[in-house]
């Protein structure tokens, strides 16, 4: 009972995190039909940011409570600013190429980026622990949880329902999907294209950062943290199907939930889990478990 | 297939072929050329070590910066004795840097230039055992006298013997042979203890060592649960769950640099060492940084007699000296370990030296570093395993307090080499497992 | 066919590289080989990128190759050079030709992405095989020749030799191949797959036979690099290194089959010179080359040569 307890807020908690990270790439994906590996990088430089953030504002004595505003917002504004230089300065140059041209142009803007983050703050890790240990620990029976780790839960849903909310019931967000379903057809429908892949970039590239500035609190904030990120985000994705937010979110729930079943039961199989679980979506949905339907064309 | 014959069509190949050439110039030129070694008076030191990715923060600057500030006071001839004398037998130590990252057979092409295009003299480095692994034949290949700082796996002299390849660093086997020992000591009616530990070889390696050596000294401790999160994971909440579900009274755990700072925050913040005593491996390099987060009688090693654990003695004290006044923080493990591979290298050359009169070639200075007993800021190295190339030195446990405001370690176990390293010939496996038990301690 | 003089300038070209390499010095010589290695691997790649395919998993049958060498040799006592490269050969083909079954059925970024999945898979179980030596990989015991020990000082030569003849063999099948009805089928499927089916070809089948050989080429360059370099570990099937790959075709292009060796080779060379001049910001020059070359070169080095009405035309 308490190992089911367990399985399901572990489960909801690994979710959550992977919902964050996977929502940005998806949505950049469904626009833009780019899959990003710098959105690895973006996850770090948001981690680093907020890290650095709350160093400077619990250095300085102020009251602690307002470290969640600061560092939070600082991290979606680093992830905006470096989502707008990549885009404007790298991507736009690029567009029309292959998707996987694409995919290589955006790990060359990786590995940029992880000497850029060296560059700017050096090897040594940064903590920024203290906002963690903040919203204090739940209980049930003999198992503890972070409070932090459980509103990160909240958070998700929070994201995911804003998202939701944009892309269905907003005018910008009727566009973006009109973008999404033909690209040409909005184009010659007199839409601007083009502002509307600066707008996706910029809020995916936030989404990323603000992954990574969500999670810095219970990590060590040191180089190659954006590394494994990218392909668990993949996975997330392509379970999903590529471009749709709700499969994201399914995903990142089967994953997680997964995970979590492993861990508890069966260790050894951690490792080989999402690479388990996404062959066998494959397998039974060749296209993910979300798929925007296509014409053949001939 | 017509139409081809009529366009201008000098062949692919050839320009291929013509731009090789072309590149390869352009190599060997933006290289450091192949030149004959020009200075008598130098002695040319390839170091290689982490400059990116994960482990660069905790073990690869370190391991750099301390060797910065060795090979300067070398030059300078400005240590305390017995290394009082300038340079290596009077030679300067001209030093190259690499990166580690990339893995083991990227490793071998470099260390073939590293040896052969930048004629070094000798090597030293490596902190994945991986690269140690891979590294170590083809050093024997090119006759290149090698030394490895700090990769641990006990696999590499246990398996072959070489004649140019040494390690001056203890291997891993003895951080967790004495862990068990140490736990069994603090707390002699153990019942259970549960495993966290990366997926990987250091990990599996780690913990099956642990592990066998509990079940000679108390078989009846009951293992809970085994862990193995993946390397750079990041994230341990499902199994920090786990590990609580399971009760166990120690958690033992090899977990290094950020992902062991990692457990630590999201550990400490769930309470997860308020019913457990924690046990890590490598837990001194997160001591001063995470001191805050680190729980009480947290118990700790590192590696070795190595950072706040080494004894006391002018080398030592002269090393935390001036490793603090440069780089603001007190040295930890790796860059104890990168002080005395090059410390040991000095040693040697200078014996050798010594014998001859005049300079040593590398057989005479590998022949005078095999079996030697040199001085470190850890206190005295011993190359007495794998047939005199691999250092044995005492381990030391304690546990982590903050009591008095600032990190410090009490209940100090120092445990002699010879309790918790098997001797020369015997590997570890089958000596944790066949004599580990009567061999004693005192 | 009688104006095609690329398999002549192949076989200049090589004989002249195996000359060179009596000459020149051994790390220039590994870096030589391990280029070969990459470079047959990627052959394969483009076998598929021609076809619209892009594998992220060719680490699979890399790292495959690579520890069958290591296997036979510590395990089973066969260092046979000959022998061991069948068994590499028929690993391969046995391993591709049951999961090619799956894996024709995908396109684009699925196939992309399955791939990846079976290579990470296959990561996966060499990280818990501690009999392997978990991540930290094991040596390899010497190789031999038909009975012949070579030294160990000679066999940086010899196993260059080797990779020069087999990469030769392999440069000069794939030209032919290339150059057939079925090669040609390849740029067809990319182009319109459904115009292929009702042409009355099969393009699974045809999808089904080139990952069978991508997967055996990619071996051949796993045992190469294992022989070389004498030490095989997981690394080798990790998604970075097959990303690797996909980044080498690019560099070369798909237009030529010498292009995978020149990409290789070039890489290589890049990544030492950049890791020898900026130990602490190579990454950031091997992410600059990168996206200077996407940008300037589109179609790969080979777009730097005059074009050829044939390929313009495709």
């Amino acid at each position: 009972m308490e190992t089911l307890l367990a399985i399901l807020i572990d489960g909801l908690v690994y979710a959550s995190w992977l919902f964050i990270v996977a929502a940005g790439l998806t949505l950049v994906y469904g626009v833009m039909k780019i899959l990003n590996m710098a959105h690895g990088s973006l996850y770090a430089i948001g981690a680093y940011s907020a890290a650095s953030l709350v160093g400077w504002y619990f250095g300085s004595g102020h009251p602690p409570w307002g470290s969640f505003a600061l560092f939070i917002g600082g991290a979606v504004i680093a992830g905006m600013v470096t989502g707008l230089i990549i885009e404007r300065g790298v991507l736009r140059r690029m567009y029309g190429r292959d998707e996987v041209v694409m995919i290589l142009v955006t790990y060359g803007v990786l590995l940029i980026l992880e000497d850029v983050t060296k560059l700017l703050w050096g090897v040594d890790a940064y903590f920024a622990y203290q906002p963690y240990g903040m919203i204090g620990r739940v209980r049930f029976s003999d198992l503890t949880f972070a409070g932090y780790d459980l509103t990160l839960i909240a958070v998700a849903g929070l994201v995911g329902f804003a998202l939701w909310y944009a892309l269905n019931r907003t005018r910008q967000g009727k566009l973006l999907r009109a973008v999404i379903h033909d690209r040409e057809i909005s184009l010659a429908m007199g839409i601007n294209v083009t502002r509307i892949f600066i707008v996706t970039f910029i809020i995916g590239s936030a989404l990323g950062a603000l992954a990574g500035g969500l999670t810095a609190p219970a990590l060590s904030v040191a180089p190659g943290i954006g590394i494994e990120i990218i392909i668990l985000a993949f996975a997330v994705v392509v379970i999903g199907g590529l471009g749709s937010v709700g499969g994201a979110a399914i995903g990142a729930l089967l994953v997680g939930i997964c995970r979590a079943l492993a861990v508890h039961t069966y260790p050894q199989f951690e490792l080989f889990i999402i690479y388990g679980v996404m062959a066998a979506v494959l397998a039974v949905r060749p296209q993910g478990l979300f798929v925007i339907a296509r014409a053949r064309k001939i | 297939m017509a139409g081809r014959k009529n366009v201008r069509n000098y062949s692919p190949v050839q320009l291929a072929t013509a731009s090789i050439v072309c590149l390869l110039t352009a190599a060997l030129c933006l290289g450091h050329p192949p030149s004959v070694r020009a200075d008598e008076g130098t002695y040319k030191l390839g170091l290689v070590t982490f400059l990116s990715g994960a482990a660069a923060g905790p073990f690869g600057v370190p391991a750099r910066n301390a060797a910065e500030l060795i090979i300067e006071a070398i030059n300078a001839g400005t240590l305390p004795s017995p290394y009082d004398s300038k340079g290596l037998a009077g030679m300067t130590i001209e030093s190259t840097i690499i990166d580690e990252a990339g893995g083991g057979t990227k490793q071998v092409g470099e260390f073939r230039n590293l040896v052969q295009r930048r004629n070094v003299d000798a090597v030293i480095g490596y902190i994945s055992s991986g690269d140690c692994l891979a590294i170590a034949p083809v050093a024997e290949e090119l006759r290149a006298l090698t030394i490895f700082f700090d990769c641990g796996t006990p696999r590499i002299f246990e398996d072959n013997d070489y004649k140019y390849v040494f390690r001056t660093g203890p291997t891993s086997t003895m951080d967790n042979v004495a862990a068990a020992r140490y736990i069994l000591e603090l707390k002699p009616n153990l019942k259970s203890v549960s495993g966290m530990n990366q997926n990987y070889a250091w990990g599996f390696d780690s913990w099956n060592d642990f592990k066998w050596a509990m079940g000679v000294l108390k078989p009846d401790v009951d293992i809970k649960t085994e862990q193995f999160p993946k390397l750079g994971a990041g994230q341990y909440g499902s199994e920090i769950s786990a590990v609580m579900v399971s009760r166990a009274e120690v958690i033992h755990s090899s977990f290094w640099g950020g992902d062991m700072e990692g457990l630590v925050l999201q550990g400490a913040a769930r309470g997860l060492f308020d019913n457990s005593q924690g046990i890590f491996t490598c837990g001194e390099t997160a001591m001063f940084r995470l001191s805050d987060q680190i729980p009480e009688g947290t118990i700790i090693g590192g590696r070795g007699p190595f950072g706040v654990f080494a004894p006391a003695s002018p080398l030592n004290d002269w090393f935390r000296k001036s490793y603090m006044d440069r780089f603001g923080t007190p040295p930890t493990y790796p860059s104890y370990k990168m002080a005395q591979a090059i410390l040991g290298l000095k040693a040697a050359v200078d014996k050798a030296a010594a014998a001859k009169n005049g300079k040593p070639n590398k057989e005479e200075i590998a022949a005078a570093l095999k079996g030697l007993e040199f001085q470190a800021p850890s206190g005295v190295v011993r190359m007495s395993l794998g047939k005199g190339h691999q250092a044995v030195q005492e381990m030391v446990y304690g546990q982590f307090t903050k009591k008095n405001g600032k990190p410090e370690i009490y209940n100090v176990r120092r445990y002699p080499a010879e309790c918790v390293n098997p001797p020369d010939g015997v590997k570890s496996e089958d000596w944790i497992k066949n004599s580990l038990k009567q061999t004693s301690c005192n | 066919m009688g104006s095609d003089r690329t398999p002549i300038f192949l076989c200049a070209a090589l004989l002249l590289l195996l000359v060179v390499g009596l000459f020149i010095p051994n790390w220039l010589v590994f870096l030589f080989t391990i280029s070969m290695a990459k470079g047959l691997v990627v052959l394969g790649l483009i076998l598929l990128m021609r076809t619209g395919l892009v594998s992220f998993g060719q680490g699979l049958y890399y790292c495959l190759g690579g520890y069958i060498v290591g296997i036979s040799g510590q395990h089973w006592g066969i260092t046979d050079v000959a022998l061991v490269f069948l068994l590499v050969v028929l690993a391969a083909t046995l391993l591709s030709s049951i999961l090619g079954l799956l894996l024709c059925r995908y396109r684009e970024i699925f196939f992309a992405m399955l791939t990846m999945a079976f290579s990470m898979i296959l990561y996966g179980i060499l990280v818990k095989s501690e009999k392997l030596g978990s991540t930290d990989g094991f040596i390899i015991a010497q190789a031999t020749l038909f009975g012949w020990q070579p030294e160990v000082e000679a066999s940086g030569t010899w196993i260059f030799a080797l990779a020069v003849i087999i990469t030769l063999v392999a440069l000069l099948v794939m030209h032919l191949y290339f150059r057939s009805p079925m090669g040609f089928g390849g740029e067809a499927i990319r182009e319109n797959e459904i115009r292929v089916e009702y042409l009355g070809v099969s393009p699974r089948r045809l999808i089904y036979i080139k990952y069978v050989v991508a997967a055996v080429l990619a071996a051949f360059g796993g045992a190469i690099t294992a022989v070389a370099a004498g030490h095989v570990d997981p690394e080798m099937a990790f998604w970075a290194t097959s990303g690797e790959f996909v980044f080498i075709a690019l560099l070369g292009g798909t237009l030529h089959v010498a292009a995978p060796l020149v990409g290789a080779f070039l890489i290589e060379i890049i990544r030492t010179i950049a890791l020898d001049l900026a130990p602490y910001t190579w990454q950031m020059i091997l992410g600059g080359s990168l996206l200077l070359i996407i940008f300037f070169l589109p179609k790969g080095l080979w777009s730097l040569l005059p074009k050829r009405r044939e390929e313009e035309g495709l």
